[in-house]
């Protein structure tokens, strides 16, 4: 099987790029392949100038990672955690203990971290993954998946701690996420990738542009009499760049320019047979739609988060 | 010009120091992570506690009837003819050195095959994805397998004083380098069995046909003259043996099967097999 095909990618020093598609879809698969843990079956792939086959052992040491599911050592403190990778990582013994403090510091569990790391809540061990990925000052750190399992409010908390580290440690960040709306907020620059293969590269912005303006969903009463003449009637504006007829549902898209003031014309074009009206701003979901025709949405939702127990039991369930 | 060469000899020496230390410290990383977790498990400390004292002291006193009165069962005669356990020696004391070793072939064994949980977990795959080499990985983990075997028998080896076990500082010298080969040998084993497997399912075989195979097989319970010969080729085949039949000869001056520099010198040769099996194998493990 085939889980990362032909991807050509380039990343840019100091920017955010976030990979973003469906469970599956080979994000993971990715990460791994430039963290020198898979090897690949062909191509090539540097990081930080270095060949993730040939100079792996370099590799390591200028990446952070962050896995999908908390890593760290349950029976250790944070500290305890920390102090481990400072080693593992041969942060020099004059900078290990500054630096230890300054990461905890950066994500904000310093008066945690003389406790087990069990006793962390689902967000605390994120973000002590993220201190542990950064205590070597790398080039460039991976996120994967970084508020899986996240309640919204840790999610929340989370991504401006990961805004913070962009700041304030000038590192090239990778992350992969489902999360239409985290995609959107973090990153620069975004990569769709459906089926091990990257269908869609540019910024959120210029992404959701691509769609043309705005989205009106319109609801129709009957569908026979209207569903071939609204396509007739509205085509012919200017501001209307697309029109879409749902067979099944009687509903009719239409992707507009300015909806707020145009709205009105479109409804008077179709008179009364109007049932429902909404209109809303393009989201990456769209975007999504618009390259693979399916929606993005999480299929079944991971549970990482939790401790030992909890994975453990887990485990069993499956 | 000599002094030249001489400062950039110097130089170089400087720079493989620093490469040691670097190499030291993440093996001290390494370590020193196993034996907290080992002295935070309060739980498996109890356990693996409880569970040899269990063999010593029922099966030593229930089996001991037997072994030193042979007559007890219906008068067959059969254990008499094989000698007993040796001359003015109670059972207890007999399997007390056995027991030692099953102390160490279970904590050794279930150490090493713990790395499928650190797997499942994710922790491995943290410490893989740093500048760390397999090989330093792999002597860090059998040094905490070592540690953990060690303090584990150390429980046991005070119980042996109410045995009436006597040491002697250089005894304790011999009993310990005994331990440390058979638990290097063991956690490589274990290493390598669990560098294979993906599930934790695996686990459960490991110990029906590693863990206990080791134990039975090794002499712990039984003296190992006028075994029939199929046993005798098995208990041949097992490192533990030579532990056993080694610490039985230290701890209650039972010349075994073998001299005791036979039995070291065996045992070795399983350290080097088993640690060679052990780092090939941990070397070609999946990361993911």
């Amino acid at each position: 099987m085939t889980a990362i095909d032909n991807v050509n990618l380039d990343i840019y020093d100091n920017e955010v790029f976030g990979l973003l598609g469906p469970n599956g879809a080979g994000k993971t698969t990715l990460i791994h392949i430039l963290a020198t843990l898979i090897k690949p079956t062909a191509g090539s792939a540097s990081v930080n100038g270095y060949d993730i086959v040939k100079e792996s052992s370099k590799v390591r040491s200028s990446i952070g990672i962050v896995f999908q599911a908390p890593s760290s050592d349950d029976m250790l403190t944070g500290y305890e955690n920390l102090k481990l990778h400072s080693l593992l990582y041969a942060i020099p013994i004059h900078v290990r203990e500054k630096r230890i403090n300054d990461v905890l510091e950066l994500v904000g569990l310093t008066d945690r971290k003389n406790h087990q790391v069990k006793k962390y809540s689902g967000g605390m061990r994120r973000r002590l993954e993220i201190a542990r990925g950064l205590l070597h000052k790398p080039k460039v750190m991976f996120l994967d998946e970084p508020t899986l399992g996240l309640d919204p409010n840790s999610r929340e908390i989370m991504w401006k701690y990961i805004d913070r580290l962009v700041k304030d440690e000038k590192v090239t960040l990778i992350l992969t996420t489902h999360y239409m709306e985290e995609a959107d907020f973090l990153c620069n620059r975004i990569g769709i990738i459906d089926k091990g293969k990257i269908i869609a590269l540019d910024s959120p912005s210029r992404l959701k542009e691509s769609l043309g303006g705005e989205i009106i969903k319109i609801e129709l009463k009957n569908k026979e009499p209207m569903k071939t003449l609204v396509e007739s009637i509205l085509k012919p504006h200017d501001f209307v760049h697309k029109v879409e007829v749902n067979d099944e549902e009687n509903v009719v898209i239409v992707y507009v320019d300015n909806a707020s003031r145009n709205l009105p014309t479109i409804l008077k074009a179709i008179d009364n047979n109007v049932k429902s009206v909404d209109f809303r701003s393009p989201t990456l979901n769209d975007v999504f739609l618009k390259y693979t025709g399916r929606h993005i949405m999480a299929q079944q939702e991971d549970h990482a988060e939790g401790g030992f127990m909890e994975r453990y039991a887990q485990y069993e369930n499956k | 010009m000599l002094r030249e060469v001489l400062w950039k000899d110097m130089l170089n020496m400087k720079i493989n120091n620093n490469f040691i230390e670097i190499e030291l410290g993440k093996l001290y990383a390494i370590w020193l992570r196993e034996f907290k977790v080992f002295l935070r498990e309060k739980s498996r400390i109890v356990a693996s506690t409880f569970t040899p004292l269990l063999w010593l002291f029922v099966l030593g006193a229930g089996f001991g009837t037997i072994a030193t009165n042979p007559s007890a069962i219906s008068g067959t005669g059969q254990i008499a003819s094989g000698g007993g356990v040796g001359p003015g020696i109670d059972y207890q004391k007999f399997i007390f050195p056995g027991i030692v070793s099953m102390s160490i072939i279970f904590s050794s064994v279930f150490f090493g095959s713990y790395i499928i949980w650190d797997r499942k977990f994710d922790f491995l795959k943290s410490v893989m994805v740093a500048p760390v080499s397999r090989t330093t990985i792999f002597v860090g983990k059998t040094f905490g397998g070592m540690t953990t075997s060690l303090m584990q028998a150390a429980i046991l080896l005070v119980v042996g004083l109410f045995l009436g076990i006597h040491y002697t500082p250089f005894s304790i010298v011999l009993i310990v380098v005994i331990i440390l080969f058979l638990s290097f040998a063991l956690t490589s084993l274990g290493l390598a069995i669990g560098s294979y497997m993906e599930s934790l399912e695996g686990f459960q075989l490991i110990v029906s046909f590693v863990v206990f195979p080791l134990y039975f097989l090794s002499g712990a319970l039984f003296p190992l003259n006028n075994l029939p010969p199929w046993l005798s080729i098995l208990t041949a085949l097992d490192p533990a043996t030579y532990a056993v039949d080694a610490l039985r000869n230290t701890m209650v001056g039972i010349t075994g099967k073998n001299p005791f520099v036979v039995d070291i010198g065996i045992l070795l040769g399983y350290v080097i097999v088993l640690g060679t099996i052990g780092m090939l194998s941990f070397r070609r493990m999946k990361a993911v």
